[in-house]
């Protein structure tokens, strides 16, 4: 293999270089990935389970040596450094707090290694523990707390080291519903505070876009897309990430019309009247991404040539905050739409059976090619 | 089920013969390490004298004292071996020999233990016949219970590393830990348990062994079965019965003392992990 030479640009923490990693000889786990991570971001790794992004994750934490490629850490080549030589620490999510050891030590573990004095010692475990505001329970063992203090005891732990690489493997993953939605910001805050890049590996696409700066989609070992939150969500650039990112409706069809401003899609629902060109020709057959928030629904016939058809309720799931409602179109599709409840519930709502009209602006749409 | 043997008439009657079956003969024998009469078919009255014969009798105290030496070394290196093992099966994954390596573990424990000793002799004959040692004594009754410990305690051991989530050594090395650094302070304590488990597993083994130890005794060595067994033979003398109950009183109040702490450990980690919960709702 040719020698690769290293990024020298400073924003760049964290490099990865055609990486693979095969399992046994033919499981392909991550395939030729490559990927720059800036100092200070929190990038995320999306993907079902399966896709290669926990071993792309051990890659870097040096549980597992790629098959190829190299990764940079700082411009310095790490890829065949063991894990206690890297700089990088790991928050598991499992936690993996030693049932052992108090708090306290837990916290203490990765200092002792580096044989720091007693009086550093103890100053920088006190300081990490009010970090994540669990001063009080030092002596504890882990079995004494709480689920969601254990994590913020293992995030501590894992910050203790003052790494250059903070990994998060499904940091909220072992919490419950509820918990989870507090406990995503405070890590948010504590990581921003600290100001250490971080990649974390997710399953819940929400969780990424909340946390991340730049999401990665994998499925099969690839980067399906590199992007941020909203580009990844607003622009998906394959099916596959439009319906892994969120809900979507994708309609089938052929480029009609195809002019620089716009583009008209023909598809067995409707006509497509989308406001971005496209890289295409016409008859080209291509999927128009259209997410269900981004409908409207009404009971009379919307007065335009383009994005709209009729259909049928045939179910509503409520919500509270919103509802979604299923409309089968007359070539049998099933349109998801999701409606904002901005008033209260009164008996004049959609119900079964009903004949509805769905349209939606020119701007609602995104259009795939692949 | 519990309705079954816990409550009904047949399933206390049950309960009760097992207990019987169990308990008679061992109180039978406490019972009789205090009668006066020197035959165990009559009751003549209470006495303590065969405990005094006992702590008198230089044949009885040197094989108890040999038989508890040989214990403690045998348990001690069944430990060390089986944890090896152990470790090497569990945390290796697939090696070359691997299988081999796991029944050949596994086989003292269903090889019968005539079979163990007399391999074990013929060996030793033979190494003794070209090599001119080792002399059969205690190194050579060690060699025997030490492999059929080293079995036991590699079982032992190897269900509790199973046990351990893999994640909490992944997460010493990455906190820094070499990888002797992760067995010594992570693995080793995790698995305290179970090595005390095997070590008194093993010393039991090793302490109550006639069949080997009869084998590859030599001059110098005979363990307190041995002494026991030769004595049964030419008719049981009660101070044996007083040896005997002495031991049992030391086993029962070690193990219901054992009992005792890890119930109240149980009791208490599950109130605390209560409270760390209910805490975090007020």
């Amino acid at each position: 293999m040719a020698p690769v030479i290293a990024n020298t640009d400073p924003d760049v923490l964290l490099r990865i270089e055609g990486v693979s990693k095969v399992f046994d000889g033919v499981v392909k786990a991550v395939d030729n990935v490559s990927l720059s991570v800036s100092k200070g971001e929190i990038f995320a790794l999306v993907g079902s389970s399966g896709c290669g992004k926990s071993t792309l994750l051990r890659m870097l934490a040096g549980f597992e040596t790629p098959t190829s490629g190299r990764i940079y850490l700082s411009g310095q080549d790490i890829t065949d450094l063991t894990p206690y030589q890297r700089p990088v620490n790991m928050m598991f999510q499992s936690y993996a707090l030693f049932p052992h050891l108090s708090v306290w030590d837990n916290v203490a573990f990765g200092l002792r290694r580096d044989g720091l004095r007693k009086a550093e010692l103890a100053e920088r475990v006190d300081a990490m523990l009010s970090l994540v505001q669990l001063s009080k329970y030092g002596k504890r063992k882990p079995h004494q707390l709480s689920g969601g203090q254990q994590q913020r005891v293992a995030l501590a732990r894992s910050l203790a080291k003052r790494p250059t690489l903070l990994l998060l493997d499904e940091p909220l993953g072992a919490l419950d519903k509820k918990l989870r939605e507090t406990t995503q910001f405070e890590l948010v805050n504590i990581i921003e505070q600290v100001g250490v890049t971080c990649v974390l590996v997710t399953h819940d696409q929400e969780e990424a876009m909340t946390m991340a700066s730049h999401i990665a989609v994998m499925d099969e070992g690839y980067f399906l897309q590199v992007g941020t939150p909203d580009e990844v969500y607003e622009m998906p650039n394959s099916r596959l990430v439009a319906s892994f990112i969120g809900n979507v409706n994708i309609f089938e069809g052929k480029v009609d019309e195809d002019e620089p401003d716009h583009i008209t899609v023909r598809c067995p629902e409707c006509t497509h009247y989308v406001g971005h060109g496209i890289s295409g020709v016409p008859g080209m057959n291509v999927g128009v991404a259209l997410r269900p928030e981004k409908i409207q629904l009404s009971a009379q016939q919307p007065n335009k040539a383009h994005n709209w058809c009729e259909g049928e309720v045939v179910e509503i799931a409520y919500f509270g905050a919103h509802t979604t409602y299923h409309i089968k179109l007359n070539t049998g599709m099933n349109l998801k739409v999701q409606q904002a409840n901005l008033t209260r519930k009164t008996a004049d709502d959609l119900t079964w059976g009903d004949r509805v009209f769905a349209h939606w602006s020119r701007d609602a749409m995104v259009v795939l090619t692949e | 089920m519990k309705n079954l043997f816990g409550r009904s008439l047949f399933g206390r009657t049950w309960l009760i013969a097992v207990f019987i079956f169990l308990y008679i003969p061992i109180v039978t024998l406490v019972v009789y390490s205090f009668n006066d009469s020197r035959l165990s078919t009559a009751w003549t009255g209470f006495t303590f004298k065969w405990y005094v014969d006992a702590a008198h009798d230089r044949e009885l105290i040197d094989g108890l004292i040999i038989s508890l030496k040989l214990a403690f070394m045998s348990a001690t290196l069944s430990v060390i071996f089986g944890t090896f093992t152990a470790f090497v099966l569990v945390r290796y994954g697939r090696f070359k020999g691997r299988g081999m390596l796991a029944s050949m573990a596994n086989a003292p424990l269903v090889m019968p233990d005539v079979i163990v000793g007399i391999s074990l002799l013929l060996m030793l004959v033979a190494m003794q016949k070209w090599l001119g040692f080792p002399e059969r004594g205690i190194g050579t009754i060690l060699l025997g219970h030490a492999l059929i410990g080293t079995s036991f305690a590699t079982v032992v051991i190897m269900s509790r590393l199973r046990e351990i989530d893999h994640h909490l050594e992944e997460a010493a090395m990455d906190l820094g830990c070499k990888p002797f650094q992760v067995f010594a302070l992570v693995t080793l304590p995790l698995i305290a348990a179970a090595l005390v488990s095997a070590f008194l597993l093993t010393f039991t083994l090793s302490f109550d062994d006639v069949v080997i130890a009869a084998f590859l005794s030599g001059p110098g060595s005979t363990t307190l079965p041995l002494v026991i067994f030769s004595r049964a033979r030419l008719g049981l003398d009660p101070s044996i019965n007083a040896v005997a109950t002495v031991i049992i009183v030391v086993v029962s109040i070690g193990v219901i003392a054992s009992s005792l702490y890890q119930l109240r450990a149980g009791r208490r980690r599950q109130r605390e992990v209560a409270e760390a919960y209910a805490q975090v709702k007020n």
